[in-house]
């Protein structure tokens, strides 16, 4: 714990797959518990910036990272224990991806593989974030059966609860509500008000107006670089710092 | 009033393509040929049984045989003149027990070269063990007996001590070297058609990479896994040639791995030939291949029902 009020600080992050470079060295930094929304139009760069944090960009091979990344003071890049590290960086994808198994050992991965074997301990964990991710009252009863088997918008908030379950300090959200209806929308997004009193999320999306509801701050990145990052208010209201982001925010681009 | 008629006989109407009658006309065709090959599958299958059990079934009737003696007799004397016996367990015996030897060693190796090659090396290394294991499935039977007769049947000498290299370890060895191939490629495409975002989930979980191979991807994978095994084993099971050359071909009750031992393929191919057409000795023969006829049919069927069981859990 560096105990510093910035829990993520990028420094000239570039990030190339092959020759192309899609992040041309971008500079900010996130606030302990703050919502941090990140907003552009397709191709910008959102989700290859998540990549960056939690470093899955290892598995890509054509992928180059330079330019440094702190995440509770620690370089990302020189970290003993990426498999730490990634559990200290929850993902939720774009599109929900069930992993083959029960209900319950979905959420039970993360957990199991860094170690838990307890069943009491386990069976908390389940609970507890079943619950966080609005889910668990539709599945309690039927917790062994597949995750594949639930619907898109549920398996999506099993995802949601499956990041949930290692304890994350900093939970990625990438467009998390494209297969979600809209009630259930907002019920997860204040279950994401309640989170934030313990972690810090970083929400990218392609809805304005759900960065507009819940973020503190907004970050408008476009073609990979940094337009605009400021507070909520000014990003959203009628006189932004740059024109661009009137335009995009407004749909006249984009 | 608009001035565009809503008639069918409408500009839009004429626009619109339809399908001529030759091309619904072919579609029939093609189905009829799609529907015509899946059933010849099964038309084949069963005329061969029939044209075997043709062939055999006279000998059921026939004085000196005797069904019982046939399935669970270790004696084999199909050319004696005084006593014709013709049982054919230690054959069965032997084919499940090389067949087993196999299994056992090629499983694990064929599932571990499997994974090995599709999560865990390097794409350039990757294309060379392909292209590599593609070769070596391509290698005829009779080569593989010859690698049994000479430098596997040395190893097992210099290493065992034993007197004689062809035995029931040389014929497994034999068989799994034959089945790994084919495990390994038809698992590396079973393991490759997981997809990717299944990785991603895995790894942004925090999962080691061993951790994502058998917590996620065997799991994912276990049906394809499981055809891989089954047909790598019936190769084995099926395999004449190579373990007619490095078995030893005796007939016996094997009680070690250092025992020779002759399977029913085996025995078929080498006596076929002098058995005149139409004699006991050529029927009983045939009737060895219904008997390994139904042993494949039992393996196979028993394989599905792991694989139903394993698919509903
Ligand atoms: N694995 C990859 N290999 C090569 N190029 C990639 C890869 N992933 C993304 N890209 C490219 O990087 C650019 C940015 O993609 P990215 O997915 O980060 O955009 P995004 O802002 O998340 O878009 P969207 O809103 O559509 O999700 C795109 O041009 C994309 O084609
Ligand atoms: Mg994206």
């Amino acid at each position: 714990m560096g105990g510093s009020s910035r829990i993520v600080e990028v420094e000239g992050l570039r990030l190339a797959y092959g020759i192309k470079e899609v992040l041309h060295g971008i500079s900010f930094a996130i606030d302990r518990n703050e919502i941090f929304a990140v907003i552009g139009p397709a191709q910008s760069g959102k989700t290859s910036l998540l990549r960056c944090l939690n470093r899955t960009t290892d598995f890509i091979p054509s992928a180059t990272v330079s330019g440094s990344i702190r995440v509770d003071g620690d370089d990302i890049r020189r970290v003993k224990d990426v498999f730490g590290l990634r559990r200290r960086v929850g993902m939720v994808a774009p599109l929900p991806v069930g992993l083959p198994m029960s209900i319950y050992d979905n959420v039970a991965f993360a957990p199991r593989c860094s170690g838990m074997t307890a069943k009491r301990e386990l069976d908390d964990i389940v609970e507890r974030c079943l619950t966080q991710a609005a889910l668990w009252d539709e599945v309690k009863d039927r917790l062994s059966s597949l995750g594949t088997a639930l619907s898109g918008g549920q398996q999506q908030r099993l995802t949601i609860a499956r990041a949930l379950s290692h304890q994350p300090e900093i939970l990625c959200l990438d467009e998390f509500s494209i297969a979600i209806d809209p009630v259930t929308t907002m019920r997860i997004e204040d279950v994401l008000k309640g989170l934030r009193r313990e972690i810090t999320i970083i929400l990218v999306t392609n809805l304005v107006q759900q960065a507009r509801r819940l973020a503190d701050r907004t970050m408008f990145l476009w073609n990979g670089e940094i337009v605009e990052l400021g507070p909520s208010e000014i990003v959203f209201s009628d006189h932004p710092a740059d024109r661009r982001t009137y335009d995009y925010v407004n749909g006249i681009f984009g | 009033m608009s001035a565009v008629p809503l008639t069918p006989g409408g500009a839009a109407a004429e626009r619109r393509p339809t399908r001529s009658t030759l091309s619904l006309l072919g579609e029939r065709v093609i189905e009829a040929l799609i529907k015509l090959s899946g059933v010849s599958a099964v038309i084949f299958v069963v005329a061969i049984f029939f044209f075997i059990f043709r062939e055999a079934a006279p000998v059921l009737w026939s004085k000196d045989f005797h069904i019982l003696e046939f399935l669970f007799s270790t004696e084999w004397y199909p050319t004696s003149v005084s006593n014709v016996r013709y049982g054919t367990l230690a054959l069965t015996v032997g084919t499940l027990s090389v067949t087993a030897v196999a299994i056992v060693l090629a499983v694990p190796f064929g599932l571990g070269a499997a994974i090995f090659v599709s999560e865990f090396c390097s794409p350039k290394l990757k294309e060379t063990l392909k292209i590599v294991i593609e070769l070596l499935a391509a290698i005829p039977s009779v080569v593989w007996g010859f690698v049994g007769l000479t430098v596997m049947s040395k190893i097992i000498v210099t290493l065992t001590g034993t007197a004689v290299g062809v035995n029931l370890l040389n014929g497994g060895v034999i068989l799994a070297l034959m089945s790994v191939p084919i495990i390994v490629s038809i698992g590396e495409d079973a393991l490759r058609a997981v997809p990717d975002s299944y990785r991603e989930a895995a790894v942004a979980l925090g999962a080691t990479r061993w951790q994502t191979v058998y917590r996620v991807l065997l799991p994912a994978a276990k049906n394809g896994l499981l055809a891989a095994v089954l047909l790598g084993v019936g190769r084995a099971v099926g395999e004449t040639m190579a373990v007619l050359m490095a078995t030893g071909h005796a007939v016996h009750i094997p009680d070690g791995l250092l025992n020779s031992v002759r399977t029913l393929t085996a025995n078929v191919a080498a006596e076929l030939g002098e058995a005149p057409a139409g004699s006991s000795h050529y029927r009983v023969l045939f009737l060895t291949g219904v008997l390994l006829f139904w042993i494949t049919m039992v393996v196979n069927v028993a394989a599905d029902l792991v694989v139903r069981g394993i698919r509903r859990k």
